[in-house]
């Protein structure tokens, strides 16, 4: 099933002389349960890719197809649902609100839909735990680490029913051991049947998903073909007697 | 990878066999080195000859002779271990001279050229990652050599990509600053290549 579907997604940013042209006919198909990231060089529209895949802004042309659904056909506040209901975003800052638990940061976006506060609260405690973070839960954001701040922000991102899952360079204040840990949660996620789409220009991060899709200049340049199993690396035993 | 000091280290824990030898390197390595059977007999024999290691003299060759490290063998080894290995001059690399190459064929996408290597590296990346991803978190042999592999492929790809931009700026540059058909040699006296 598809998740995420993007069709000939174009976008301008100005007009005339000016006009920067940050994608340009993009067609990108993100299964459910795939991890697909997206690398490129500064500049090259994968910020903007993200931002228009989360419905956060408009293609100028194009169409983005989350769960089969076309979003330029649905209303403003149709749209604000499905950011709430089925996208989850991680950046690479956090976004965590300052004033707020861990555990209530989780369980605010359900909240926020509607669902009552000791609902959202355990399903906010059993995205933390899913993450190894129930001992963080009562902590305000300021009293855990970067990669625990990402991870918190992950399990913001996942909880409830989310479809799409969508990272901005979510490891990039990270070291390498959390940097992986934040990939390995994201990986999990899919698992579970998410889509996920990484932005990223960091290779060890894409090399966590099943796809990378390369942009420049605002155009899908190149994809990885799916990768072998792991034991085409693992040279065998060169045997006895030799 | 130096078979010889990695027995040596192997048998300062105490005596074995070779073929328990053999097996213990790959596992330590986590198979990403696998090892030639003859290779470690070879190898056990030259320390032997050069007094690092001791075998059972009463014992026939092959799987079940024990060896054990002298004195010379352990400090053979502690030597080993602090000696950097040489990095000084940089190898001739393969993908560098590819690439240089590219930039002064006429009618060749140079960056076509960087992103089909770019490709094919983060295409091993993710092999290299689904075996972290698959190892067991107390497999350290193999989590460490793995990175190590991840990080030297990765930075070849950074280097990719800050050819990328060079090549960028370069396109902007006026002709008089297009590389001179000089540097290379150059750049190769400079930086002593190996050849």
């Amino acid at each position: 099933m598809t998740t995420l579907e993007l069709r000939g997604v174009s976008k301008v940013y100005g007009e005339g002389p000016t006009a920067v042209h940050a994608l340009r006919g993009i067609d990108l198909s993100v299964q459910a349960g795939a991890l697909v990231a997206v690398m490129g060089p500064s500049g090259s529209g994968k910020s903007t890719l993200l931002t228009i895949a989360g419905s956060l802004e408009d293609p100028t042309d194009g169409e983005v197809l989350v769960g089969g659904t076309t979003l330029s056909n649905m209303s403003r506040n149709a749209k604000a649902r499905l950011r709430r209901r089925s996208i989850g975003y991680v950046f690479q800052d956090y976004n965590l609100l300052a004033g707020l638990t861990a555990a209530e940061n989780v369980a605010l976006p359900l909240e926020l839909d509607g669902i009552g506060a000791r609902k959202a609260r355990a399903a906010g405690m059993a995205a933390l735990e899913e993450l190894g973070l129930a001992d963080r839960a009562s902590r305000f954001p300021d009293e855990l680490s970067g990669g625990e701040r990402q991870r918190v922000a992950i399990a913001r991102a996942v909880v409830g029913e989310r479809r799409l899952l969508l990272a901005d360079e979510p490891s990039g204040a990270l070291d390498s051991a959390n940097g992986d840990a934040v990939m390995r949660l994201m990986r999990t996620a899919c698992q579970r049947g998410v889509a996920g789409v990484v932005v990223t220009h960091d290779a060890q991060l894409a090399s966590w998903a099943d796809r990378v899709v390369f942009l420049r200049d605002g155009r899908v340049a190149d994809q990885t073909a799916p990768p072998p199993g792991p034991e085409s690396l693992l040279a065998p035993s060169t045997g006895q007697g030799q | 990878m130096s078979v010889r000091h990695a027995l040596l280290a192997l048998l300062s824990e105490g005596p074995k066999y070779g073929l328990q030898l053999r097996e213990e390197f790959e596992a330590r390595t986590g198979e990403v080195w696998p090892l030639n059977v003859g290779q470690v007999y070879t190898t056990l024999q030259r320390l032997e000859r050069d007094g690092l290691v001791e075998s059972d003299d009463a014992a026939e060759d092959g799987p079940q002779k024990g060896f054990r490290i002298t004195a010379g063998g352990e400090q053979e080894l502690a030597s080993w271990l602090r000696t950097p290995p040489d990095l000084s001059s940089p190898p001739r690399d393969e993908l560098v001279i590819k690439v240089l190459v590219a930039l002064r064929l006429p009618g060749v996408d140079v960056h076509d050229i960087v992103q089909a290597h770019r490709r094919y590296l983060v295409e091993l990346m993710q092999q290299w990652t689904r075996i972290k991803q698959d190892a067991a978190d107390h497999d350290l042999g193999l989590a460490l050599a793995v990175d190590a592999e991840l990080f030297r492929l990765d930075s070849v790809i950074r280097w990719l990509d800050a050819a990328d931009g060079y090549l960028n700026r370069a396109a902007t540059w006026p002709p008089a600053a297009a590389p001179a058909a000089s540097s290379l040699p150059k750049l190769r006296r400079r930086a002593g290549v190996r050849r």
